[in-house]
């Protein structure tokens, strides 16, 4: 903030608290023209105003809060001032969450003599709860997958952070994968489990079909031949005609349309024969996947969790699809 | 005090009377939104499966028809009588006091149709559109031509403490909307905020609060210095008082948007300053419920046989709890329990249900006769049983969210040994359920009272002049 905002805050927020002041000072004493208790003497519509004195647990009450703000303010500061404290709740403009655990490195380090609040809760919190997680963390995944305690612990992570895109059954909805079956993007094992949570998943690309398709009659062929994958019936002339075009989609769904993840390539190209369906089965709109295309994205959790609360949730998401 | 009614001068009572009988028609509607947006949060089948009578667009319709639609016209139609009244002259600008009522009128009716629609600017409490804010902006400083025109040709020597109170407040609202709602139209109904990030969000709760502040605090405290008087036929408690908190509470309340961003973007400076003079607000405000509630002294006799005071009396105690309750969420360790909770629902209603309309209510009971021609009410005894209805409505509203609002709180930051979170949201959700079941009640409790009120009043209106002699009391 430059100085003269700086200056600008100063005089209104103080001139206010001390305009205040000078105002219950003011009406303390009777500068009416009556003896208190008696009528002003003005009269609006029959409404008459007595002179009575502030009431005195009133004014007192007022002036401690009026003292007290000015103490607050000489601690906790104003404007460009940290105040006497120096106290600051977070280090603010920070523009990442790498910065922002460097910050934190940097007041653990040395004492800066400033107290940052974020630093110190998030500070004291590792060092309560981190050798909790560092034991669990030692531990492999498919072993803290069959421990009840961890899998508690795993799964209240996953229905804080996870939940409000894959439901708290972890069944999923249109377009967050069920992950409590056995149908995998990404894969399924322990590994590959982990691999997703840390880094994220940004689908490799089920891009907009219909130009390369030659239209609408393209779409709706392939979407005849896909739907028939699955072992439903559909007309089989469009079928036909969309099997020819499905070599377009077989370099990444496969030959058969057994899905990326069945040749070995974990792309996220979903399986097409399963009849499991991530944006939904109906005619219309496998149609629509294919005219205008989608864009999942799983949000990569290392910086936000740590790897050690990773581990865990890998473990509680493991052990849904664990008979 | 029955000779003031019979005054010489020559008053402006038809855009007071419309007013009036619009506060009614308009408390019927919004809180029967309300109802219906209560049940949905039980019963999310009730939006129909229809885009417009879903939560997230019937919600800001509830705001605006409670706030703009019944408040605003109450507001409207005390200040005009009470500004003619105690200037002892008639209405300024004739034919523009029409025009304040038609327009406003307009206003509402657009957001009736626009807010199911979907068209909505986003800020909270400020949902209406550029062209409907506009329309808003015309008639309110028209609204203020015709208020300051009115205190300038005024016959008395002094302006009376109400109008001090309702000036203050179209002045303020007036500089509120133009900028909060300075934005860049893109369309005829969209447009975007010319504010960026943080001080969007800032200039919107400087404007949020502040509604609050001045239109449903300063505008209802000048309505109160004056029904409440009247109505006990007892002189204001004390004038030194008046002008304390008055000045106190305006210069004070236009600092306190920041409690509304604390744990955010929002600098710490600023989010202290906010607290800091939420705090310092706190005796200011008391300063009117103190004025208001001593004014009866000697005469608390009255409240045994009369529900209109009743009303105003109940009003001015949910006041001050209100107002308690405000600095006390604004300190930032108690925000940090109550902010994004039932509470802050609570509070809002409690200041809502239980101070402006009951206040509002008091004072459209009182002013329908007198209006009218008439001595008293259809049926005093029908006040009385809107009086407890509205009154048990909000007990169970407010003591329902305050239970609920805690209980989330504490569900949210309830920590297990190994630093996981006890509960996920839904799991709180599930907890609020019975508590969400009797704010519904409660809701229905307070719909029922306005639909007596509204039957009470066409009856009045209907009833032959004169002929509803007033009930003497023993005293």
């Amino acid at each position: 903030m430059s100085s003269f905002w700086n200056i600008w805050v100063w005089v209104l927020s103080l001139g206010t608290i001390v305009g205040c002041f000078l105002l219950l000072r003011m009406c303390l004493k009777n500068f009416a023209d009556v003896a208190e208790g008696e009528p002003t003497g003005h009269v609006y519509d029959g409404i008459e105003e007595l002179n009575n004195p502030l009431p005195k647990w009133w004014s007192t009450f007022f002036l401690l809060t009026i003292i007290w703000a000015f103490g607050y303010m000489a601690l906790y500061g104003l404007g460009n001032w940290t105040g006497l404290l120096g106290w600051k709740s977070s280090n603010q403009g920070i523009l990442s969450l790498a910065e922002s655990k460097a910050k934190t490195l940097e007041y653990l380090e040395k004492d800066s003599g400033v107290l940052v609040q974020y630093d110190r809760e998030v500070a004291a919190a590792d060092a309560k709860f981190g050798p909790i997680f560092e034991a669990y963390a030692a531990r492999s995944i498919e072993d803290l997958a069959t421990d009840s305690e961890a899998l508690k612990v795993g799964q209240r992570l996953f229905l804080q952070n996870c939940a409000q895109c894959h439901g708290s059954d972890a069944h999923g909805t249109t377009g967050f994968p069920n992950l409590a079956d056995k149908d995998w993007l990404y894969g399924g094992s322990p590994e590959a489990i982990k691999e997703t949570l840390l880094y994220g998943r940004k689908a490799a690309g089920m891009m907009a079909w219909s130009g390369a398709l030659g239209g609408e009659q393209g779409v709706k062929e392939v979407a005849a031949y896909v739907i028939s994958l699955s072992g439903r019936s559909v007309d089989p002339e469009l079928a036909k005609a969309g099997k020819a075009k499905f070599a377009l989609c077989a370099g990444c769904h496969g030959p058969e349309g057994q899905g990326s993840l069945a040749m070995g390539m974990p792309m996220g190209a979903p399986n097409l024969t399963d009849n499991i369906w991530l944006y939904g089965g109906s005619q219309r709109v496998i149609e629509e996947t294919i005219r205008n295309g989608r864009a999942g994205v799983m949000p990569a959790w290392k910086d936000i969790l740590g790897e050690e609360k990773v581990h865990l949730v890998t473990a509680y998401v493991y052990s849904l699809s664990q008979d | 005090m029955t000779t003031s009614n019979t005054s010489a001068v020559d008053y402006n009572f038809d855009v007071v009377r419309q007013f009036t009988v619009m506060t009614v028609i308009w408390g019927v509607v919004g809180t029967l939104v309300g109802v219906l947006i209560a049940a949905q949060l039980i019963w999310p089948a009730l939006n129909f499966d229809t885009p417009w009578l879903t939560y997230s667009r019937l919600r800001p319709l509830h705001t605006n028809a409670v706030i703009f639609a019944f408040g605003a016209s109450a507001l409207f139609a005390t200040s005009y009588y009470v500004v003619q009244r105690t200037c002892q002259t008639r209405l300024f600008g004739g034919k523009l006091a029409a025009f304040t009522f038609w327009g406003w009128q307009a206003v509402i009716v657009s957001a009736v149709v626009s807010l199911p629609l979907g068209y909505t600017s986003s800020k909270e409490y400020a949902e209406l559109e550029w062209p409907i804010d506009i329309l808003i902006a015309v008639v309110w400083v028209s609204y203020a031509i015709v208020f300051f025109g009115t205190l300038i040709k005024r016959k008395t020597s002094h302006i009376y403490v109400a109008n001090w109170f309702f000036g203050g407040f179209i002045i303020t609202v007036a500089m509120l909307h133009i900028v909060n709602s300075m934005v860049i139209p893109i369309s005829a109904m969209k447009s975007y905020s010319i504010y960026p990030g943080a001080i969007d969000a800032m200039v919107q709760w400087w404007y949020g609060h502040n509604a609050v502040g001045f239109l449903l605090t300063a505008g209802f405290l000048g309505m109160m210095y004056y029904f409440v008087p009247k109505q006990a036929e007892r002189p204001v408690y004390s004038y030194r008082l008046s002008i304390v908190h008055f000045w106190a509470l305006i210069s004070l309340y236009i600092w306190a948007g920041p409690h509304h961003l604390h744990y955010t973007a929002l600098p710490d400076w600023a989010q202290s300053v906010g607290m800091v003079m939420s705090i310092v607000l706190f005796l200011p405000s008391w300063g009117g419920m103190i004025n208001g509630i001593m004014t009866l002294s000697g005469a608390w006799h009255k409240l045994r046989h009369d529900p209109i005071l009743r009303f105003l009396i109940v009003s001015l105690s949910f006041y001050g709890m209100s107002t308690f309750e405000g600095p006390m969420m604004a300190i930032k360790s108690v925000n940090a329990l109550s902010h994004y909770t039932d509470w802050t629902v609570g509070h809002v209603h409690s200041g809502a249900l239980g101070w402006v309309a009951m206040v509002s209510i008091g004072a459209v009971y009182h002013l329908i006769p007198v209006l009218f021609n008439q001595g008293r009410m259809f049926s005093v005894r029908l006040i009385n049983v809107h009086f407890w209805l509205h009154t048990t409505g909000v007990v169970l509203y407010i003591v329902a969210m305050w239970i609920s609002g805690v209980m989330q709180g504490l569900m949210w930051r309830a920590v297990n040994s190994d630093g996981t979170l006890t509960y996920s949201f839904v799991e709180s959700l599930t907890a609020s359920y019975p508590f969400y079941f009797i704010r519904f009640v409660g809701g229905v409790f307070v719909v029922a009272g306005f639909v007596l009120m509204a039957y009470n009043m066409f009856k009045t209106i209907g009833a032959k002049d004169g002929s509803l002699k007033p009930i003497e009391t023993a005293a």
